[in-house]
């Protein structure tokens, strides 16, 4: 008989911050600037993309040449876990899908994302339709804290004055890319709205920061970035919190749940430790959760206690419900113009150049709200899958005489055909907005738990007519901009038989809205300020609050949520109500 | 700071809590509460990857699929696709059969239809050769590609082979393209830091996109 052992830590800390992602590491970073003691709890190991980068490597520096056999965006891609990750199983109920990407590491998954960063705008605070809950307060705001994320931490773009795509405080946006220009081309041709991209790389000096350089322009961000060029929770908060002296990280702690005492109020946190196996426990005064949405759902629902029955903050019984990610569907094809193009240096930034803010008056439409697009294509380095298919394309354009030729081939004839059309691929993807509804929720399955004991997550949700809609309307938008710019399709066919393409729930790592926020107890698990309504100790700082999102990605709006959180804390801490 | 180091630092003693689990049910292979603190980052050659990536790339690595004769018949093939030329080598210059030896490990979807391929054209050959594919001559190997290389012009009974020849089409620029012969042969210049002012002005000009030529 061995003595299982919980260790507990006799300190009380001011906070413990659970999860080090965008929400998690904004909140450990006002806290410790501000003189907190802040104790971070990190389901993975330590991660700093100054020396853990894959930036640089050339394909043949990995043995798939980039595949993405462990990856699920390749080899070189910074993110550790996926959609699946072994021992650490999820379900789903009644045949429907949700597919869960999980990045247990510091910085968690703003390591490898798209740096796009767009701010939602007023009618995504307060909709104008009336099908969805209002959030609690409007952009305005919110928009003060918009503005010092942009400061801290920097963007690009260009000011547009569109009403509901509100502009930012830009660095100075990179150019397009050739084929990025022929997309400009036909958008204007077909009627589609193109302005420059808004994306977290840093493209100048940043004011008073010494520890980040400049983008370089290798188009590389989603290995992170060694220079701390663009943003990631990890580079540009966490590490720097740390310097401060008052943040302190805890890698490998996967936690369990947070700890209550008889008054419901949180008072510690247990956890066990991924590598030793360990169990753990450490006591603060605060709690702020940043898990992510769907793990942070899951932390609360399975922190049940007398106080809290039905789960922590969940006595309206919403926590876990409101689940929605945004609608993704997409084209590629390439351009017959572009065959031979001459050779640059075509990487860019790794965030997006151009993008299409959604342009269209619902009311002439058959859906409610809308979708962005965003263009990608050109001359990048070649990894796994390069030329995968061309026997489906290259005999579409006559061959260097002029000649019809066969699909498919060998030998030298195809082996020029790779370099012909090399660079000469464009591609679109819409990331539109799903309605948050009830129905579409992440539970606690009662049957099944993961390697640690912990009870995990069931997932039910199933698109609805309006979001096919959506899709069905993306790809109609897709086929007109590549006709109108003379492109070819390459991707295989969408239609009804497969949604026009929607992607499964969860495939475009949006997901929210789980512990959502709101003025009435009843409804929301959250007030305005993210401070649970049952627990006044425990704040959510990741994209689990959301009400509704609007079809922008959500990062922006966790950094500014965050900031607003955390400010608060601060100032109830003044107050000693927390 | 090491992490026991840093759990001392919080404050951490042991509690022991009255639960008693079997002992039989930890991993045997794990000296419990004795684990190193071994942060990933260790700022080695396998930086940034998880212990369990480098273990199995060392795993695949030491492990083989192909027979020689199987890997004979794909290096032919390879070097049919992508054979030299005035710019560059062809695939067996780059070791293209290698690395579809481990794909075909990384990936066991691949096996199968890789294994299965080989025997089909071999037995294809054996029929009409009374040779395997590497023993034919140069000139029925051809014959016997032509049949399979022309998805969209396929004799029937052919199908098969026309499957499998996709795919080794694919693998083999898959592996061609991805390394520094490949990569020089396409005439990517990117990977370097660089500052990005734009698609040069004579290729603007060329294409007559100046007035989109905007931030």
């Amino acid at each position: 008989m061995g003595k299982f052992q919980i260790r507990k830590s006799s300190t009380v800390h001011d906070v413990v911050v659970i999860g080090s992602g965008a929400g998690g590491g904004m909140a450990g970073y006002v806290l410790a600037n501000a003189g907190i003691k802040v104790l971070m709890l990190e389901a993975g190991p330590f991660f700093d993309p100054a020396k853990d980068s894959h930036q640089f490597k050339w394909p043949w520096e990995s043995p798939r040449r980039g595949a993405s056999t462990v990856r699920a965006f390749g080899d070189f891609d910074a993110a550790y876990g996926g959609w699946e990750i072994d021992g650490e199983p999820y379900t789903r109920k009644d045949g429907t899908q949700f597919d869960w990407f999980r990045s247990r590491m510091l910085g968690g998954k703003t390591n490898h994302w798209g740096r796009i960063s767009l701010r939602m705008g007023p009618d995504d605070f307060k909709c104008k339709d009336g099908l969805t809950d209002d959030w609690p307060f409007t952009y305005d705001e919110i928009k003060p804290y918009y503005d010092k994320v942009d400061r801290l931490i920097g963007l690009y773009g260009t000011v547009e004055n569109i009403p509901n795509e509100p502009d930012g405080i830009f660095m100075k946006p990179p150019k397009p890319r050739l084929p990025e220009l022929f997309i400009r081309k036909s958008a204007a041709k077909a009627g589609v709205k193109v302005i420059t991209g808004r994306g977290s790389v840093i493209t100048e000096l940043l004011d008073g920061n010494k520890d980040r350089q400049p983008c370089f322009y290798c188009g590389q961000c989603g290995r992170s970035c060694k220079v701390y060029g663009d943003f990631s929770a990890s580079s540009c908060l966490v590490i720097p919190a740390m310097k401060s002296g008052n943040l302190e990280v805890v890698t490998n702690a996967m936690v369990r749940e947070i700890i209550t005492d008889k008054n419901g109020l949180a008072t510690g946190v247990s956890y066990i430790n991924r590598e030793d196996m360990q169990e753990y426990q450490v006591s603060c005064k605060t709690v702020i959760l940043g898990a992510s949405a769907c793990e942070s759902a899951r932390i609360l629902l399975n922190s049940k206690s007398a106080a809290h029955p039905a789960g922590l903050a969940n006595s309206s019984g919403v926590v876990g419900k409101y689940l929605h990610d945004s609608t993704g569907s997409s084209l590629g094809g390439f351009i017959p113009q572009l065959l031979d193009r001459k050779r640059f240096n075509e990487d860019g930034t790794g965030s997006i150049h151009i993008y299409s803010p959604w342009w269209l008056d619902n009311k002439k439409l058959d859906f409610p709200r809308g979708y962005h697009i965003e263009y990608g294509g050109g001359m990048r380095m070649p990894s796994y899958g390069f030329g995968g298919g061309i026997h489906r394309y290259n005999a579409k354009v006559p061959d260097r005489n002029g000649k019809t030729k066969k699909a498919g081939g060998f030998g030298a004839s195809l082996k020029d055909d790779y370099s012909r059309f090399y660079g000469a691929n464009v591609s679109m993807a819409g990331r539109g907005t799903a309605l948050a509804k009830k129905e579409n929720y992440c539970e606690i399955d009662p049957n099944v738990v993961d390697k640690y004991g912990i009870p995990v997550l069931r997932f039910n949700y199933k698109w609805a007519d309006e979001e096919i809609k959506q899709a069905k309307h993306m790809q109609e938008t897709f086929q007109s901009l590549l006709h109108e710019m003379g492109a070819i399709v390459t991707s295989s066919p969408h239609g009804p038989e497969d949604n026009y393409g929607l992607e499964a729930p969860g495939r475009i790592i949006h997901e929210v809205g789980t512990i959502r926020m709101g003025d009435d107890p009843k409804k929301s698990a959250v007030n305005r300020w993210c401070q649970a309504h049952d627990c006044k100790n425990l704040f959510v700082v990741d994209a689990a609050p959301f009400v509704q999102q609007g079809d922008k990605n959500a990062t922006w709006t966790i950094l500014a949520l965050s900031w607003r959180t955390a400010e608060y804390v601060l100032e109830q801490r003044k107050k000693q109500n927390v | 700071m090491k992490r026991r180091d840093s759990l001392k630092a919080i404050g951490f003693t042991a509690v022991a809590t009255g639960i008693f689990i079997d002992a039989c049910k930890q991993p045997a292979d794990k000296k419990v509460g004795n684990t190193p603190a071994t942060p990933a980052s260790t700022g080695d050659a396998e930086a940034g990857r998880e212990k369990f990536e480098i273990e199995r790339n060392k795993r695949l690595l030491s492990e083989k699929f192909f027979t020689e004769n199987e890997m004979a018949t794909l290096a032919i093939l390879a070097d049919i696709i992508i054979p030299k030329d005035d710019k560059s080598g062809s695939a067996t210059d780059t070791k293209v059969p290698d690395f579809i030896e481990f794909m075909a490990k990384d990936m066991p979807s691949l096996q199968v239809p890789l294994r299965g391929g080989l025997r089909w054209l071999d037995v294809q050959c054996l029929n009409r050769f009374g040779n395997s594919f590497a023993d034919a001559t140069e000139a029925q190997r051809l014959e016997m590609v032509n049949d399979i290389a022309y998805p969209e012009d396929v004799k029937p009974g052919m199908e098969q082979g026309v499957a499998f020849f996709n795919r080794m089409r694919d693998l083999t620029a898959s592996g061609f393209f991805t390394t520094e012969m490949g990569i020089n042969d396409l005439g990517y210049v990117g990977n370097v830091t660089n500052v990005w002012k734009g698609v040069p002005e004579d290729i603007v000009k060329q294409y007559g996109m100046d007035q989109y030529n905007i931030v």
